[in-house]
């Protein structure tokens, strides 16, 4: 790459960056901070150049108001001679001229003083009167400079005037109030980088997580967001968004998993079918085995179809939008149907089917998909139960928390598969000889989550005994 | 027997025809919901048979709509949704029974005789009677030829559900939901076993039996 065209890219990116870095939220919350800042700066500073100011104002009016007491102390006892006899000691005592004196007849015109002329100013109602003074002295480039008196009018239409030259206040004043404009000025300077460095800072780690994900959807589902190590908030969120990827990437990989199942387990009935009908096409011309045939070839698709039923059962339940439709069920009352409903099928078998209702319980649920879950449960322990073996239903509490189980003196199930029971398509024995989908467990798995509930398997020695626990809250 | 078809689904809907004819319906079929609407509102039909989702408008406002005009021709509604709170939904709407998506024609067959039925509007009946075997619903009593039989009070309203149903086929699913009031399904046929001591008690020591198994259908209750 030419340098022209690296300079180009560079700059370029650089633009790119300090788009970024402006449009970001966090720019803008600086730039407000700065607004607040430079605020109170101006506030903070306005109160100090006012109490200071006003400080000074006040001690020169009192040197003032000290200067006439005293004239007015002479001029009441000595009279009009008297106070001109002490306006002069006082000139010449201070030749710098910082005390301003003036005494002038009625015509307005000179008679004693260091002030030449009159001002022309009109005083206030209490006599204060504020003027420009021209500077005498050797120097006659006639400096100007503010000054401060009082006025009198005294008998026979005089008029005198005492004042101060308030020079180094009005330079003290323009001191502070360059002081005020720099210290603004640099404040907000100050919080303007301050609010830069910081948005780049904030924007750079969002910009880390904005990278990752883009990766993520890109594809790359083992992608992580890099952690700063300082364990700050934004490592947290990083963790936190680590660890719903990584629960994501748990649930893909279990959906992957239940498609293999299902295209593995539905592959056996679908050959059968298959097989059946080109049995079927072969035996048209034998109307009582095609008959046959065409019966089972049905009952092989009912079966399916009730195999993808029960699947897309599962996953609604599990979807977890029924829990709008709770209504409350009392488990002893949907117990005693079900029992009645299974207790000839158990007797077929030569089983005894009891149930023992140690407290009754109502809470909230799906009265049919409990009576469906718990169904499941009685008909794996008739199904895989001994016959003339006992079958026991039990509803009681356990430490507050309503629980159903329901125990068989069948086999059981070995310690090593009791979890695995619960995926889909499980089936106990290899050879698949007793009927069934495999499916039974994972829709009570799904449908005690969707009650908040537990389901634990436990052996009965012998058998199993399948417990339902729903949380003690209810 | 005029059946009015609303479903989009041209497959369906020419399985739907074919079999229906076969039982001697005379079908019309609209295949989206404004059209179906308006012609379930012209014409005179003994049974709508209504799709769930439709384009244009959705089965469940038809079914609204019908019976906000004060219009109570029997209502089976089919839907590929298949839930408990679906049907609930369906059945508030004016609905008079409710198929899941795929079911087995001998299903909505039994539940088409069934709203049929039902429409007839008869008053209440205090006594069922199939063959010799008298039912009494005000005493509770069965007796067939006079002999009283004893029965379970789930295995009264078993019989009076079938009796309610004579002549008709009755499917498994009808008697759970009906005999039962669970909506679930059974792993193992429960059903059958229920029915087959029922017999044992109505048919077992008479010549001729009542109830008939129809196979790959369900159940139904005649006199010879």
């Amino acid at each position: 790459m030419s340098p022209a065209r690296l300079a180009l890219a560079t700059w370029s990116r650089a633009r790119r960056r300090v788009g970024r870095i402006l449009h970001s939220s966090i720019f803008r919350l600086a730039l407000l901070h700065v607004l607040l800042v430079c605020a109170s700066a101006a506030i903070l500073l306005g109160f100090i150049y006012w109490s200071t100011a006003g400080y000074m104002d006040r001690q020169t009016d009192a040197t003032i108001a000290a200067e006439v007491r005293g004239l007015a102390e002479q001029y009441r006892r000595r009279g009009l001679a008297g106070l001109r006899t002490l306006i002069e000691e006082r000139i010449r005592r201070d030749p710098s001229g910082a005390n301003v004196y003036l005494l002038v007849d009625a015509r307005r015109q000179w008679i004693l003083g260091n002030l030449d002329r009159w001002p022309v100013d009109t005083p206030d109602e209490s006599g204060w009167v504020r003027f420009r003074l021209r500077e005498r002295g050797p120097d006659d480039a006639g400096e100007d400079h503010a000054a401060r008196a009082r006025v009198f009018r005294l008998r026979g239409g005089l008029r005198l005037l005492v004042g101060r030259d308030i020079r180094e206040l009005e330079a003290t004043r323009t001191l502070i109030e360059r002081a005020l404009y720099w210290g603004v000025a640099m404040t907000a300077a100050l919080a303007l980088l301050g609010g830069w460095l910081m948005s780049a800072g904030v924007v750079r780690r969002l910009e880390a997580i904005n990278h990752t994900s883009r990766e993520i959807m890109a594809g790359d589902l083992a992608r992580r967001i890099p952690l700063g190590g300082s364990d700050d908030d934004f490592d947290q969120l990083a963790r936190n968004l680590n660890l719903m990827l990584e629960r994501i990437e748990g649930l893909m990989a279990g959906v992957r998993q239940v498609s293999d199942n299902i295209a593995h387990d539905l592959r056996t009935p679908l050959t059968r079918l298959r097989t059946r009908l080109e049995l079927l096409a072969a035996a048209l011309d034998e109307p009582e085995t095609a008959r046959a045939l065409a019966e089972t070839a049905i009952a092989d698709a009912d079966e399916l179809l009730a195999t993808f039923n029960a699947l897309l059962r599962i996953a609604r339940i599990e979807s977890g939008g029924r829990r709008a439709a709770f209504a409350p069920v009392a488990l002893a009352a949907l117990l005693e149907d079900l029992c009645e409903l299974y207790e000839p099928v158990a007797a077929e078998r030569g089983q005894r089917l009891t149930l023992e209702i140690a407290a009754p319980v109502t809470l909230a649920g799906d009265r049919d998909l409990l009576f469906q879950a718990l169904a499941n449960l009685v008909d794996n322990a008739i199904k895989y139960g001994p016959s003339a073996g006992a079958i026991v239903i039990t509803l009681d509490r356990r430490d507050g928390a309503p629980c159903i189980s329901v125990a068989d003196d069948g086999p059981g199930i070995p310690e090593a598969l009791r979890e695995a029971v619960f995926s889909r398509f499980f089936r106990a024995d290899d050879s698949r000889s007793t009927p069934g989908s495999g499916l039974g467990l994972s829709l009570v798995q799904a449908v005690a989550e969707l009650h908040r509930a537990r389901v634990v398997l436990e052996d009965n020695r012998p058998g199993l005994c399948a417990r339902l626990c729903f949380a003690a809250a209810v | 027997m005029r059946i009015l078809l609303i479903e989009d689904d041209a497959q369906m809907a020419d399985y739907l025809r074919k079999a229906l004819g076969e039982i001697g319906a005379l079908v019309d079929h609209a295949d989206d919901g404004r059209e179906g609407l308006l012609q379930a509102a012209g014409g005179d039909y003994d049974a709508l048979i209504v799709d769930r989702m439709l384009p244009g408008l959705d089965g469940l406002a038809i079914v609204r709509t019908l019976r906000a005009a004060d219009d109570h021709t029997p209502a089976l509604i089919l839907s590929a949704l298949g839930e408990v709170d679906d049907r609930v939904e369906g059945l508030r709407a004016g609905g008079d029974d409710y198929l899941t998506k795929p079911f087995a024609f001998s299903e909505l067959h039994a539940r088409l005789e069934a709203l049929l039925r039902r429409g007839g509007g008869e008053a209440p009946e205090t006594r069922l009677r199939v063959g010799d075997l008298e039912m009494d619903l005000l005493a509770r009593e069965v007796t067939r030829g006079g002999r009283a039989i004893a029965l379970q009070p789930r295995e009264f309203r078993l019989l009076e559900y079938l009796l309610r149903h004579a002549g008709q086929v009755v499917t498994r699913t009808m008697l759970l939901e009906h005999v039962w009031d669970y909506h679930f399904d059974p792993q193992t046929n429960v059903i059958d076993v229920h029915v087959s001591r029922l017999r044992a008690k109505i048919d077992k020591d008479f010549p001729t039996p009542l109830l008939h198994t129809v196979r790959g259908a369900g159940y139904m209750i005649r006199a010879a």
